[in-house]
């Protein structure tokens, strides 16, 4: 426990190791497909390692070796950044709508939770026939884009419910009284605190459509996103190739959650330094999910 | 006020700001799912769904024996993946939330556990191939420290992969929420009761089990539904050799054979809402999710 703070007690140093090997789990086979990633030419799917090359990375822009795999990286990457925009502005306004009561709060609120549980091969099958029947032909910047927000926003609208309860309403109610209008307040005043919030959401909505696969898989249409490509990967692509594209797509993945995250903290201590806005900075760890 | 307009009343303005959120989960969750049910009830004569309203669907799976080995597998699954990860999740919570005394150190471990959560779900099934393979890097440190001769074959393409990659991919799903309702339990109730003397044990089982109940509870929500609702897992690491409800029904997708898909499709998501609705009655929620 927390008290006698120069003594550890021994069950620290049990669980201590037992965190440690829980983070190898994590983390360990990843680091494995990292480095088979550079397998030599003639090398395998496993250890040992034959030479070091980057064959398998190039082999990746080998349309006929490895599927479309430029194409699928580009619908992903457009899809994720239409996934961003649209979870950050609807969930920042449902999150607002939720901070006054009315009729059908709840009902909407247990409609948003069902989605965020509903197997994802369900939505797709929904969705799927839903466009056959109305005869829509799916696209993956249309019912993809639609599967992929019944998950995104549910995820963004409880990060809002975090961050909005520990907004303070003082600071919109200084805005009315030195004369500023709804939209300036929203803008000036509503933004600014929000903004972090508003990074984690994005960072959801990002990673999480740019990985997305069991909502994608029945109502991406004709062309493919990477996550699908690298599906197809699985079944018939027994070379380091479906590694090297494990190493990029991860590596883009960390990319963006290092900008996210390094924006959130770089805001956080700016603001910190500033005792004025010190109630609205959240220093709970829990807020970051 | 001064500068609008329109004067909105707020019940009005707060239908238009949850207005897109409500189309978007109508448009794609509500009536997609109403479509499913409503499928569900179709006729299909070998090529073709037709419209129609009969129990034939239902019928077939009910009678059908391979339904009630599906679910049996499937539950399995889920009991065994639901009792490690929350084993694994609440002990790593609790390590992070009691024992680690900086917040910058809590923060930078929580974040170590949850980074996993933004790549992508198939990178990390598939990286446990080059572990677990007959020549994987776990049959080569069993042979090299001498503990077997043969290297093993169970370890990839069973249901020890299978479980595997589940633990993998599900365990942040428990830490998140456990973490969460740790870090707002009040120390000073510990505090308490390490002054009055209790043992660790009776701290654990009396105070922080208790209060860290509704983060259980959300964790196995997900959990369990998650992975009731996996197929490419079960498809990719069983090698084939196993199979669950939704692989199942995603291989009657593949086959067109969409009322058929439909049905199961109720059917496990009414059993997948009757776990959920159990989870619940055992453990209110509600004042959690609201924040």
């Amino acid at each position: 426990m927390q008290r006698d703070l120069g003594k550890r007690p021994w069950t620290f140093y049990v669980l201590a190791g037992f965190f440690v090997l829980f983070v190898l789990f994590l983390y360990g086979p990843m680091s494995a497909i990292f480095v088979l990633s550079f397998q030599g030419p003639t090398g395998g799917l496993t250890f040992p390692m034959n030479g070091v090359s980057l064959r398998w990375f190039t082999a990746l822009f080998n349309q006929q070796r490895t599927g479309d795999f430029a194409g699928g990286f580009t619908r992903s990457i457009v899809l994720a950044l239409m996934v961003l925009a649209l979870t950050v502005a609807i969930s920042v306004m449902a999150g607002l709508a939720f901070r006054r009561r009315f009729l059908g709060a709840t009902a909407v609120f247990y409609l948003a939770v069902a989605s965020l549980i509903m197997p994802g091969l369900l939505v797709g099958l929904g969705v799927g026939l839903l466009y056959q029947t109305v005869g829509v032909t799916p696209t993956w910047f249309g019912s993809a884009l639609g599967a992929q927000l019944t998950w995104t926003l549910p995820f963004g609208l409880l990060i809002m419910f975090a961050v909005l309860s520990r907004f303070n309403r003082a600071y919109e109610e200084a805005g009315r009284d030195l004369g500023a209008s709804h939209w300036q307040i929203f803008w000036m005043v509503v933004v600014p605190i929000l903004f972090p919030g508003m990074i984690a959401v994005a960072l959801f909505g990002f990673t999480l459509s740019y990985d997305e696969f069991p909502r994608t898989l029945l109502t991406v249409g004709a062309e493919n996103t990477l996550p699908l490509e690298i599906w197809g990967m699985t079944t018939n692509v027994t070379s380091p190739a479906l590694y090297a594209l494990g190493t990029v797509t991860t590596l883009v993945s960390f990319t963006v959650i290092t900008l996210a995250l390094g924006s959130i903290a770089i805001i956080q201590s700016r603001r910190s330094r500033r005792p004025i806005s010190a109630k609205t900075s959240p220093t709970d760890p829990s807020e970051i999910a | 006020m001064r500068s609008s307009t329109i004067k909105l009343t707020p019940a009005f303005v707060s239908y238009l700001q949850v207005g897109p959120l409500l189309l978007v989960l109508l448009g794609f969750f509500g009536i997609p799912l109403l479509m499913i049910v409503g499928v569900s009830f179709f006729e299909y004569d070998g090529v073709n769904s037709v419209p129609a309203f009969q129990f034939g669907n239902y019928a077939d799976l009910f009678t059908s024996p391979i339904t009630l080995t599906l679910y049996i597998k499937t539950l399995e699954y889920a009991l065994i993946v639901w009792a490690i990860t929350l084993v694994v999740g609440f002990t790593v919570s609790y390590f992070l939330a009691f024992h680690v005394r900086s917040l910058l150190w809590q923060m930078a471990l929580f974040l170590v556990c949850t980074v996993p959560f933004w790549t992508s779900n198939i990178i990390r099934m598939i990286s446990w191939i080059p572990f677990l393979g007959r020549n994987g890097l776990f049959n080569q440190a069993l042979i090299g420290v001498g503990l077997t001769k043969e290297p093993l074959e169970f370890l990839l393409f069973s249901d020890f992969a299978v479980i595997i990659a589940y633990v993998h991919l599900f365990t942040l799903f428990m830490i998140v929420p456990i973490f969460n309702a740790m870090a707002r339990i009040d120390r000073s109730i510990v505090e308490a009761a390490l002054d009055g003397g209790s043992s660790r044990w009776r701290i654990m089982w009396e105070i922080i089990i208790p209060l860290s109940k509704t983060g259980i509870a959300l964790g196995s929500i997900f959990v369990i539904t998650l992975v009731m609702g996996d197929f490419f897992v079960v498809n990719t690491m069983s090698g084939g050799h196993s199979a669950s409800v939704a692989l199942a029904m995603y291989n009657q997708i593949a086959a067109v054979q969409y009322p058929f898909a439909a049905a199961s499709a109720v059917v496990l998501l009414l059993i997948v809402t009757l776990l959920v609705a159990a989870i619940l009655r055992l453990v209110d929620v509600r004042r959690e999710l609201a924040g």
